[in-house]
């Protein structure tokens, strides 16, 4: 059976499960489509909730930034996991009790403000939007990839799919196909690290395999990756990062970033009680840990993998010729994602840093003129299996998991968009008097529409498509999370505080990320150089969510204390927020 | 609520409390040992590196998750003792 066919095998499989899901999930109610009935068990929505979070970027990308990056980048591991702490304490049981379908409207009730809530329902679609691009875009590669169709055929199949159970079954059916992507995605994504920290280092279990010796040479596995990389003018892998101000505002931006992001609060609504919501977050970061925890012993043996493919008796010795290169190298080479040219005409491949001005005498002594073989980060989870020599079927597997952290985190998105537009813009603004089956018409609509519009960016990405994850976790960190956390924690917050803080926190960070990336990330028009000399303090654009939080509250607080106390009865709403008894399951009333 | 004023102020920063406590521990072990203290803990060597790799790369995870478990538990009680849980 050819690899086509196999791969044919599993993703056809996998998405023939999650429309009999659909089929079986049908939402009869609003209250299906908002919140799956709000009967979710807490370990079966900590498992969703995992699908939802863990996107394209987490299961493609993540592992190759960190391979990259070597101890620098622990920052992702940190902070897209150290969010659900703030959750769990800060935010999810409190807004489970408030008990109503979306973020925005805790905002706009809290604050006895509509504008309140168009503010937060603005930042939602915006911070939403922008994350699904990235998953659409991220589909449409992992089929072009292993399905051999071209990028916009594979876009159509995958929109098509999440059409079927995201707007026949609303956060119901997004639900159950969640619970089964995520088993996909994590056997797809442990099989082959399993396997290759059993080679390396002969411990089956990657995160301890990650700190084991390497058996070949019997030495430490990282003190082994420390000395290869270095001979290659590589800076360390496990060297420190000088500008610890940075690292800690970066991680602290993707944690608050993380907690405020709509599409993983709302998970928290389809839970039956307060309780419930806070284990609930324990067991989605047990999900989401089982797939951070292997990231990083990924990264490092595939990186490890990579050098001792290129130079077989080490860095000191020859690379090997051109004409012998393995076959998964020539596989990706066919989709440009990894590029080679012979600088110094010797038939080898060179792989070294050619930035490293220290570095340069050797590699002249060498005779080397170049670095000669560009991989694409992107690729090191998806041709992880071919590296390992693993056997066909893995990477069918590695094909379905990636295109199931893509879908699961898309439908997620989609259905937080639809249900601001639906709940928030139609019901709460345009016609307050819809019937409930008008309701449940035009979330579909929305969904419907939102798919589209999706499909359409996916395939059209905008330019700035790198960026706008930055923009993503800098509105939800600077403008939602101190929204909400404010509402809970505070008596004294009023609707003029509130708003004044969310704005300003909001237009502050884009200023900063326009600044450095372009005005609305139009080429050409940034007023600095995106580098570390030029930042304010040396923080970069992307750290600054942090800061824009801080002004948040800051403002919020300011304003609120010069300003009248909040009305009697948002006050006795604060107080029936902290307190778990009588929280019914989410209802619209 | 069953109790008075007087027990639900008693309530709530009992869990504020709480809050600070498992936050302290959250900043620690991810601010502190994985970035800020990670020069201080270099002369402890753990599996080929330092200590404070470790933290950064699975250490603060499994502490994420012990706290969020933790916090739970002691919540879940808290509850009781007040008498605002629900049945």
């Amino acid at each position: 059976m050819s690899q086509f066919v196999i791969n044919l095998i599993f993703v056809g499989a996998s998405f023939a499960l999650y429309i009999g899901i659909a089929i079986w999930a049908k939402a009869g109610t609003t209250k299906d489509f908002y919140v799956a009935g709000g009967g979710v068990h807490p370990v079966t929505n900590g498992m969703a909730t995992a699908a939802d979070w863990m996107s394209a970027a987490s299961f493609i990308s993540m592992a190759g930034l960190i391979a990259a990056g070597g101890y620098a980048n622990s920052t992702f591991l940190m902070g897209w996991t150290g969010g659900y702490v703030l959750l769990a304490m800060l935010l999810a049981p409190y807004l489970r009790k408030f008990g109503k379908f979306t973020v925005p409207e805790f905002i706009g009730d809290r604050f006895y403000s509509r504008n309140a809530r168009f503010v937060a329902v603005a930042c939602l679609i915006v911070a939403s939007v922008t994350y699904v691009i990235g998953q659409m875009t991220g589909a449409g590669v992992a089929f072009s990839r292993f399905l051999e169709v071209d990028n916009l055929t594979g876009l159509l199949i995958a929109a098509v799919v999440v059409f079927m159970y995201a707007v026949m079954g609303g956060m119901k059916g997004i639900t159950y196909t969640q619970v089964a992507q995520y088993s996909v995605l994590i056997i797809a994504y442990t099989i082959p690290a399993v396997f290759i920290s059993l080679e390396l280092t002969g411990n089956p279990i990657p995160p301890l395999g990650l700190f084991s010796e390497h058996s070949e040479s019997g030495v430490p596995l990282l003190a082994k990756l420390d000395q290869v990389v270095q001979d290659l003018g590589f800076s360390a892998y496990t060297a420190d990062v000088p500008n610890k101000l940075n690292m800690v505002l970066f991680t602290l931006s993707l944690m608050i970033g993380t907690a405020g992001l709509p599409h993983v609060i709302i998970r928290f609504f389809t839970v039956p009680k307060v309780a419930d919501a806070r284990w609930s977050a324990g067991w989605a970061l047990v999900f989401i840990a089982l797939l951070y925890l292997t990231a990083p012993a990924v990264a490092s043996m595939a990186r490890l993998n990579l050098i001792t493919t290129i130079y077989p008796e080490g860095p000191q010795a020859e690379a090997i010729e051109y004409s012998e290169r393995p076959n998964w190298i020539r596989t990706w080479q066919e989709t440009g994602l990894i590029q080679y040219e012979d600088k110094n005409n010797d038939g080898r491949i060179q792989l070294y840093n050619d930035d490293n001005q220290e570095f340069q005498s050797t590699a002249e002594s060498r005779g080397w003129n170049g670095n000669e073989l560009v991989v694409n980060r992107d690729i090191l989870v998806l041709a992880n299996p071919e590296i390992a020599q693993l056997p066909p079927w893995v990477i069918g597997l590695i094909a379905a998991g990636g295109l199931a952290a893509a879908l699961s985190t898309a439908a997620g998105l989609l259905l937080a968009i639809s249900s601001a537009v639906s709940h928030d813009l139609i019901k709460g603004a345009i016609n307050p008097n819809i019937t409930e089956k008008g309701e449940l018409l035009a979330a579909r609509i929305s969904m419907a529409v939102a798919i589209i519009i999706a499909t359409y960016l996916g395939a059209n990405p905008p330019g700035f498509a790198a960026q706008v994850v930055a923009l993503a976790f800098g509105i939800a960190g600077a403008s939602i999370f101190p929204a909400l956390m404010m509402g809970i924690f505070s008596k004294r917050i009023n609707n003029k505080g509130a708003i004044a803080g969310m704005l300003t926190g909001l237009i502050v960070t884009l200023v900063y990320i326009f600044m450095y990336k372009g005005w609305f990330f139009v080429g050409g028009t940034a007023n600095f150089p995106d580098t570390a000399e030029y930042w304010l303090l040396g923080v970069s654009p992307l750290s600054f969510g942090a800061i824009g939080a801080v002004i948040n509250f800051i403002v919020a607080f300011g304003v609120s204390n010069a300003t009248e106390e909040p009305p009697e009865e948002i006050q006795e709403l604060v107080e029936s927020v902290r307190f778990p008894r009588g929280a019914g399951s989410a209802s619209d009333h | 609520m069953s109790g008075s004023n007087y027990d639900a102020e008693k309530y709530w920063k009992k869990n504020l409390r709480l809050i600070f406590g498992c936050l302290g521990v959250w900043a620690f072990v991810s601010y502190g040992c994985a970035i800020l203290f990670r020069p201080l803990l270099a002369g402890i060597t753990f599996g080929g590196t330092d200590l404070g790799f470790w933290f950064a790369q699975q250490g603060s995870i499994l502490t994420f998750i012990a706290l969020i478990f933790f916090y739970g538990w002691k919540m879940n009680k808290i509850d009781r003792e007040f008498g605002v849980h629900e049945e």
